[in-house]
């Protein structure tokens, strides 16, 4: 079956799965700080369904806000592989798509993409909160018309991104946490 | 009939509860200033959650989230929501008390049938605040059983045709709402699942299906709290106004809940032991003595 391909009952979810979607509340670097104010009263959030959930088991959304370390990139695979399967993952600002200032850090990936698959990129440093809820938007377009399918693409690619997860992490295999 | 009037009541608890549940965020956002999502959000949410593919961790966690859905299913089934009483003659509060916790334990073994220590914590923290409120609760109806002297909660509902027990023994009726707050898990008494704290406590490893199912739950447990509240203490209600006294009381239970902080769970113990506890003895005191207006 081809990636896009969908039945009805995958549309109707789909457009479900649009209007509420759960963010993990988890943040990795500098956008983080753009959160408060898109989920407060000023920009308020909660009016598209959306709203952070503590725990990966419940979410559909994970943003990489910003700069992504080595050591964190770690908790990130973990994270994302916990969470329930159609799953969306969100790259804030240019940190997420080529590194950023810290394009030549020996501590920090520059591409995320190589890592877990991403839906959507936010562009800016950092983006603002109408971006943000503008990205949202086109996000739940996306879901609507079944272009998010990164979920899919990470299933159907596993060995490729296990491979550049297991280079960048160095040796040691990606399941293990505490035998680091 | 009986099947229909469950199913009444079942269906009454599945729409008006989630309808509930959303208006409940539209005031809580309204009060912080904000728009809020659309009355029909929880619906949503319900839905969505079911329609994802979720992860088990075994036997007892799948047997304790069906557990806590039937157990509070069945707990619904023997409340009167005002005249629509799908058992007549059975629906006695001590059945209803004894049934309630069966949803309780279910939700209690499964979680902790996750492993995970999150979930544990969140467990103990529900079962100790229970011990909290059960206490005073209990003993606030007690002295309403005594005064009525029965047990049923349609009799106990029709011996108010005069006065509302609420003005009669309005102590008991102020512990009695106190105690709702902590079994709704409202703000003051959220403690079981902090979010901030122990990641949604019981629920941190509920994944997509399994979530739906206990946010359905919820629903019906809510609906089995405050309709048993409105039933003891608000009057005489035929169906429609049950379902305004139960908006009015959620309304209510909300608007307080979307102001206050949340307590630490020894703090949660020693208030209810204290303060609700000594005026539900008030109450049984004034009762005996015969005080009631």
């Amino acid at each position: 079956m081809a990636v896009d391909e969908r039945s009805l009952w995958e549309k109707i979810a789909d457009k479900l799965r649009s209007r509420s979607l759960w963010m993990l509340h988890y943040c990795t670097g500098c956008g983080a700080m753009e959160l408060p104010p898109t989920m407060t009263s000023r920009f308020d959030m909660e009016r598209f369904g959306m709203g952070p959930m503590a725990t990966p088991r419940q979410a559909d959304i994970l943003f990489i806000t910003g700069y992504l370390s080595a050591k964190t990139l770690r908790r990130v695979i973990y994270t994302y592989e916990k969470m329930a399967e159609p799953r969306y993952v969100i790259g804030f600002g240019s940190c997420t798509l080529n590194g950023g200032i810290y394009y030549d850090s020996y501590a920090t990936i520059n591409r995320l993409d190589y890592y877990i698959p991403v839906d959507l990129y936010i562009a800016g440093c950092m983006p603002r909160p109408e971006a943000l809820l503008e990205a949202f938007n086109e996000l739940m377009r996306m879901i609507r018309r079944g272009e998010a399918n990164g979920w899919k693409k990470y299933k159907e690619n596993y060995e490729w991104y296990k491979q550049n997860q297991i280079r960048s992490l160095g040796e040691v295999f990606v399941h293990d946490e505490f035998h680091e | 009939m009986t099947i229909l009037k469950v199913i009444a009541v079942l269906l009454t608890g599945f729409f008006v509860g989630l309808t509930l549940e959303g208006i409940a965020r539209k005031i809580m956002a309204r009060v912080q200033r904000r728009y809020g999502p659309p009355w029909y959000q929880n619906f949503i949410d319900v839905f969505k959650a079911l329609s994802k593919r979720g992860i088990s961790h075994g036997w007892i966690f799948d047997f304790g989230i069906l557990m806590a859905l039937g157990g509070v299913i069945a707990t619904l089934a023997f409340v009167p929501l005002g005249d629509l009483v799908a058992f007549p003659g059975l629906d006695n509060i001590f059945i209803i008390v004894y049934l309630f916790a069966v949803g309780a334990l279910g939700m209690a073994m499964g979680m902790v049938g996750s492993g995970n220590p999150n979930a544990s914590i969140g467990v103990a923290r529900a079962l100790t605040q229970m011990l909290g409120y059960e206490l005073p609760y209990l003993i606030s109806i007690a002295g309403v059983l005594y005064y009525y002297k029965t047990s049923s909660v349609s009799g106990l509902m029709m011996a108010q045709q005069d006065t509302w027990t609420l003005f009669k023994m309005p102590i008991g009726g102020i512990v009695a709402f106190v105690s709702l707050l902590g079994m709704l898990g409202k703000k003051p008494f959220d403690t079981p699942i902090a979010p901030a704290e122990i990641a949604s406590g019981p629920m941190v490893e509920l994944s997509a299906k399994y979530m739906g199912l206990l946010m359905l739950m919820h629903t019906f447990s809510i609906f089995v709290e405050i309709g048993l509240f409105v039933d003891i203490f608000l009057g005489v209600s035929n169906y429609f106004t049950f379902l305004l006294k139960f908006t009015i009381v959620w309304i209510i239970a909300t608007l307080i809940s979307s102001v206050l902080p949340r307590f630490r769970i020894e703090q949660v113990v020693k208030f209810y032991w204290k303060v609700p506890l000594s005026l539900a003895f008030v109450q049984v005191l004034f009762v005996l003595l015969g005080w009631v207006f």
